[in-house]
């Protein structure tokens, strides 16, 4: 299968003077697990939100699954039905039960009914282990539970890529293997995916491709082993190694 | 239907007047309004009991009964507490524009006593010690550390309080004083352009509010930056 | 002082009349609760309208709504009441038509309900507009990277919350619509306030008939304050801290 699964060309972005994202360009193929990393303000996270037209941006091109972000004409819902987004803060809705969470998006917008929607939600809460909590309210989680649940949230759109947006950045230390436990049995699956972290143990575990971003730009575009065994400039290298001594 | 704009134009003098009276009750009001709403606030944060019950039930009736209702009782009031203290045979006669002025400042009291009981409370109890620290009594400190920080605070929410005031003046009209819609009202009804006048003071009191709630934002903005 | 009581004057009757003082008064206090009522829908229904399209990406939407929020809110109340009893009957002819042989108490009603309806609508836009925005801005971007449209966003994740949230205020704008609707006295509504001062000026017995509205709104404004809370514990979402949940 020789198109990517998310093309991203020569993408640049403005907040009015100032730029965000220099001419950044990459392809993620169906099945790999990308990890983009580098320093706060290095646009990675605006990146990865361009993916999913959360976030417009003035010049460049992105396809997904065939389908052009960028196109004004593209039926963006529909879209993003397809691509999976885990956030930073979870976001779960919190005036819905957990399994009304994870139903709602499977009624309202791929139009399955109630019972089937409720099951899927059910099998993937089992998946992720959070069974018994389908109709408690998510302040009533803690946050590496709420962030499961939003891992399964986005699974249950049946999504053929996911997005990761420094899902465990707000997590408390201990909570923070739970999550990463989930995403790497999503990437053992075969899940196309696209992670925004500084967790480097879960990027060398599954990672295929590592991208290091500094300044808007994409600095680094390496397999694993290139990028950790010997990473080409010295931004990339100056970051690892603040990163990689705590 | 015909609009006379003479009819406007002609009665300007007449709607001068009333809006100056308009003017002077905004002004007074917010004034005496402040200075008794302060008074009012720190006597509810104050620790003598009476004084906090007395404050805080003064301020929750005025805050709970319609404005109109509190303007009839001064407007039954006053004569008949000003006859009780003077000991005179009959009621005086006070006009319907100064019962007003005492009734603004009573009532809109309530209002900014709640603002200035936030602004002073949202100053750091730090501050309050440090001045105790030094010396200073409970007057002073009130008076040279936290009244001057919480005013400057509170500043914007006690003038758009000022405008508010300002609309809330249109209200004597239920006891026939002439402020600025009163004058247009006797106009109107004399010379049979309702529409005319009403229309007329409709426009001038959008044109004055919006304009003073602008430059209430700009200070805003600027007080922002500064801090 | 010198003032004669007569706490007995409630059961007088009017002179000409069956009715008896204390009577009057509660027909007052009905036509202030009818006024309050059909007024607080207006205003709810166009309130609610208004504050969410001021929260929308359309720029055009949202001038709209702040020029809507910034007319009613720059004129007084009393000035506004009198544009729709005296002025706006003078531009419309099937209105004054209507206006003409109507039952005089009927076009005082409307007019009222409509004056003040409006007037409290720009209120509670506010009120919405503020709660909308208040929510993390998270919230949106979960619904829309599930692919909710706009419309669907709003209505499954952000109002649910946003009115929640608003409780508080919208008690005190009832409490304001309450106590607003004496103004209508000006234009001959026989509410709580006008029959105070009518039984007033029968009887000089105006301390009486003014300690009993004021006792009167007292009570109103304590009952709607007490149902409000009710109506918060009602909605309460289980693990919530009103202010944003993270």
């Amino acid at each position: 299968m020789d198109t990517p699964m998310i093309d991203i060309r020569n993408v640049s972005k403005w907040y009015g003077s100032f730029q965000v994202l220099n001419k950044c360009s990459t392809q993620i193929r169906k099945g790999e697990v990308v990890v983009v990393c580098g320093p706060s303000g290095s646009g990675k996270s605006t990146l990865i939100k361009t993916v999913n037209a959360l976030e417009p941006f003035q010049e460049g091109e992105i396809v997904v699954n065939g389908i052009p972000v960028h196109d004004p004409k593209t039926n963006l819902p529909k879209l993003r039905a397809q691509v999976g987004m885990v956030f930073q803060h979870f976001e779960l809705f919190p005036h819905m039960t957990i399994i009304r969470n994870l139903e709602l998006a499977q009624t309202k917008v791929l139009g399955r009914n109630q019972k089937e929607a409720e099951e899927r939600g059910h099998k993937l809460l089992k998946r992720v282990g959070l069974s018994h909590h389908s109709h408690k309210f998510p302040g009533q989680l803690s946050g590496g539970q709420q962030q499961r649940v939003a891992i399964a949230r986005a699974l249950a759109m049946d999504p053929i890529c996911m997005l990761f947006d420094e899902p465990t950045s707000a997590l408390d230390p201990e909570m923070i293997n739970e999550v990463l436990d989930v995403m790497v049995e999503l990437a053992h699956e075969g899940m196309t995916m696209m992670v925004v972290t500084h967790e480097m143990g879960f990027a060398r575990k599954v990672a295929h491709r590592v991208i290091f971003m500094d300044e808007g730009a994409i600095v680094e575009d390496a397999t694993k082993e290139d990028f950790f065994g010997t990473p080409r400039s010295d931004r990339a290298q100056l970051f690892l190694s603040k990163i990689l001594s705590h | 239907m015909d609009f006379d704009f003479d009819v406007i134009q002609r009665s300007i003098p007449y709607l001068w007047k009333g809006f100056q009276y308009t003017v002077q009750l905004t002004a007074i009001s917010a004034l005496g309004g402040i200075v008794f709403g302060t008074l009012l606030a720190l006597a509810r944060l104050s620790s003598i009991k009476p004084l906090y019950l007395a404050a805080a039930s003064y301020v929750n009736l005025m805050r709970s009964i319609p404005l109109v209702l509190v303007i009839f009782w001064f407007f039954f009031l006053v004569p008949l507490i000003l006859q009780a203290v003077t000991g005179a045979e009959r009621p005086p006669q006070v006009g319907a524009e100064r019962t007003a002025i005492i009734t603004f400042i009573m009532f809109e009291a309530a209002y900014f006593a709640e603002i200035m009981r936030a602004g002073i409370q949202s100053i750091s109890k730090g501050q309050v010690g440090a001045a105790y620290a030094l010396g200073l009594t409970y007057g002073q400190s009130m008076r040279l550390v936290v009244l001057p920080q919480a005013f400057r605070n509170m500043l914007p929410v006690l003038l758009t309080q000022t405008i508010i005031l300002f609309q809330d003046t249109s209200l004597v009209y239920v006891i026939s004083a002439t402020d600025f819609l009163g004058a247009a009202a006797k106009i109107g009804q004399r010379d049979g352009r309702l529409v005319e006048m009403y229309t007329f003071v409709a426009v001038a009191y959008f044109v004055i509010s919006f304009t003073l709630s602008y430059f209430v934002k700009i200070l805003q903005k600027q007080i922002a930056v500064i801090r | 002082m010198n003032y004669n009581w007569n706490w007995g004057v409630f059961f007088e009757e009017l002179p000409g009349g069956e009715e008896r003082y204390w009577e009057i008064l509660v027909n007052g206090v009905g036509w202030t609760l009818a006024v309050s009522a059909f007024a607080w829908i207006i205003a709810l229904v166009l309130g609610s309208a208004i504050g969410t399209i001021r929260t929308t990406p359309n720029r055009l939407l949202v001038s709209l709504g702040n020029a809507w929020v910034e007319l009613f809110r720059n004129v007084p109340l009393l000035v506004q009441l009198f544009l729709w009893y005296f002025v706006v009957p003078e531009v419309s002819a099937p209105l004054k038509a209507w206006v003409v042989q109507a039952e005089p108490s009927h076009v005082q009603f409307m007019m009222a309900v409509i004056g003040l309806g409006l007037f409290t609508s720009a209120r509670v836009a506010e009120q919405v507009r503020a709660g909308i925005q208040s929510l993390p801005r998270g919230q949106r971007a979960a619904g829309m990277a599930l692919g909710l449209t706009t419309p669907q966003t709003y209505r499954y994740v952000l109002l649910p919350m946003a009115f929640r949230i608003i409780i508080p205020p919208l008690t005190s704008e009832t409490m304001n619509l309450i106590k607003n609707s004496s103004v209508a006295l000006t234009i001959g509504l026989a509410e709580l306030t006008f029959r105070a001062r009518e039984m007033g000026e029968y009887t000089f017995s105006f301390f009486e008939a003014f300690t009993a509205a004021t006792l009167i709104y007292v009570a109103i404004a304590m009952t709607a304050n007490r149902v409000m809370a009710l109506v918060e514990r009602r909605v309460a979402v289980p693990g919530f801290i009103a202010g944003g949940a993270k």
